[in-house]
């Protein structure tokens, strides 16, 4: 027997077929726009996100002023603290501001290796042991062709070298730097070959404008500026200036430094700040200072640095030794 | 509300509006910057950095690439979900690509270049546009990854020069869609521009890189996989280059 059972849903309940299909569209309509929209929202998260500068640390006592300093304004604490080129943290310019929190700067120590009387591990205490620290306000220019003023707290390198007697086969001095990827997570990613190297000539290392750079604005220098020990070399372009240093080697031959070995076209060893040689892929003569909406800086020849050193460099090619 | 009603009066406006956030935000950074502030809404809007510069160059730079994404998106969308709708925010979207292309230009040749020459007779004279035209010229020149990034800012003139309703209809389907074929073209150089750029890190340019070889070769695959008859005809209408008419 056929039971005719009632329609579960009232007809005048049940949406028109046109209608239905009009819902269809709007629901269509609708997911593409949300999908526009939330692209519209990512892209405004993904603008721009400034980090909070360095939080202050210890003052650094009896710091003395230098004549070296120059008398141009310093870029702020902010600037220093969360613009820096910095790859082992990550290789945006905010990434070591984001990430260098997880450095532990203390205990701290260096070896001194290679061609040196007594090769040894110092730790940073006794490294600073009756050392006399100096204000140095220097000018930065990094390769890019941006610059600041940075009021850096550091002593001669030349004083540290003196302690360690290098032997007289010690043409050059290579540094190198931390690599721990549980301290820096840009190490595992390998955007330049870790450790990071650097070097100097023997009389560029030697040069009362060459400093071991322990401090920032008076305080004990931020992790994402190099903390605990960093070089500082003002006539050179950045680069050279290596952070974070755990290695101090006395060579005989010229250091092969990270950026010449990642791009020898791009980066040489020498790296002297000169507006006359391009970058094969920007000009060099011109710069901004930060901040700055444009080039608003002309590229002064080492950095303006030239009386106290062009010296080092008579008779050579600096075209080729870029 | 019908389909097409929702499409003009609701979804365009929605996404138009959310194709320009990026830019506003830019805009207003950049006067903040100028003059020496930081933004009102810092959670809302961000901050540049220390090098404001690098910041507009790379930000505009990046939503050029990401529109180029999405515009190249839309086909393959249509093709996948059935949804024919899609194809009315397509010419939007490539203009929105247009847009950025030439902000980013615009930094570049004015902020980049143009700011930092010295005009001795003054800015309104030939020398000035000789001056500015040479230092333009020696960068594309000299340069090679701004040889190709501007040789993909100028592919997309003549597509966004026939963007009218009235330029598809005077061109012809067939040949619009030809010409408009040259966006192909403006997202590998772009990509190739982005690689040449950077210094050691590649891994935004791979990622752009995947992303347009899997929205062209999706293309590919599609031209292959559903010939189409030799003599059907492409409609045209006046919103754009539609299905063939069977």
């Amino acid at each position: 027997m056929l039971i005719k059972r009632p329609a579960d849903i009232p007809s005048s309940q049940i949406t028109d077929k046109k209608t239905y299909l009009n819902r269809r569209e709007f629901v269509r309509a609708a997911t593409g726009t949300a999908a526009l929209a939330a692209v519209g929202a990512i892209g405004a998260e993904a603008l721009l996100h400034a980090q909070p500068p360095a939080p202050h640390r210890t003052k650094l006592l009896n710091v003395k002023p230098s004549e070296f300093s120059t008398t141009e304004k310093p870029n702020t604490w902010e600037q220093i603290t969360t613009y820096n080129n910095y790859y082992e943290y990550g290789t945006d310019k905010d990434s070591p501001a984001y990430y260098a929190g997880r450095l532990k700067p203390a205990p701290w120590s260096v070896a001194v290796e290679g061609e040196v009387a007594k090769p040894a591990v110092w730790h940073l205490e006794d490294i600073l042991k009756g050392q006399t620290l100096e204000d140095r306000i220097y000018r930065h220019r990094c390769v890019e062709a941006w610059s600041m003023v940075i009021p850096w707290v550091g002593f001669p390198l030349a004083d540290f070298i003196k302690k360690v007697q290098p032997t007289s086969k010690a043409k050059f001095v290579e540094f190198t730097t931390l690599a721990d990827p549980d301290q820096m997570p840009g190490i595992r990613f390998p955007s330049l070959r870790w450790p990071y190297v650097e070097g100097l000539r023997m009389d560029e290392a030697m040069h009362p404008l060459t400093i071991l750079t322990v401090g920032l604005y008076g305080e004990v220098l931020p992790n994402q500026d190099g903390a605990p020990i960093r070089l500082t070399v003002p006539w050179k372009y950045g680069f050279k200036s290596a952070k974070s240093i755990v290695k101090i080697r006395f060579v005989e031959q010229q250091p092969l430094n990270s950026w010449q070995r990642a791009q020898s076209n791009e980066y040489g060893f020498y790296a002297n700040v000169n507006p006359t040689v391009d970058h094969p892929r920007w000009s060099q003569a011109k710069e901004i200072r930060l901040p700055g909406l444009f080039r608003n800086h002309t590229t002064e020849m080492f950095n303006g640095y030239g009386d106290q050193v062009a010296k080092l460099y008579t008779g050579m090619d600096l075209r080729k030794n870029y | 509300m019908t389909e097409n009603q929702i499409t003009r009066w609701l979804a365009k406006p929605a996404v138009f509006v959310a194709a320009s956030v990026p830019a506003v935000i830019l805009i207003y950074l950049t006067w903040a910057a100028y003059n020496g502030n930081q933004s009102a809404w810092p959670a809302l809007t961000g901050n540049l950095s220390a090098n404001p510069l690098e910041d507009i160059t790379h930000q505009t730079g990046d939503w050029t690439l990401r529109f180029i994404c999405i515009t190249l998106a839309v086909t393959p969308l249509r093709r996948l979900t059935g949804w024919n709708g899609a194809i009315r925010f397509r010419r939007m979207l490539g203009l929105f690509a247009f847009f950025y292309g030439s902000l980013h230009f615009l930094t570049w040749a004015i902020l980049d270049r143009f700011i930092s020459l010295d005009f001795p007779n003054g800015v309104v004279s030939w020398t000035a546009v000789r001056t500015f035209a040479g230092s333009v010229g020696e960068d594309i020149y000299k340069r090679k990854f701004i040889t190709i990034g501007f040789a993909a800012f100028v592919a997309m003139w003549p597509l966004a020069l026939t963007s009218t309703a009235g330029m598809i209809r005077r061109l012809g389907g067939r040949r619009w869609q030809r010409l408009h074929r040259l966006i192909y073209f403006s997202a590998v150089a772009a990509v190739i521009h982005y690689f040449w750029l950077v210094k050691s890190d590649l891994r935004r340019p791979i990622t752009y890189a995947l992303i347009i070889a899997v929205l062209l070769g999706f293309r590919a695959y599609w031209a292959r996989t559903h010939a189409r008859p030799v003599r059907a005809r492409t409609a045209v209408t006046e919103r754009g280059v539609g299905n063939p008419v069977p």
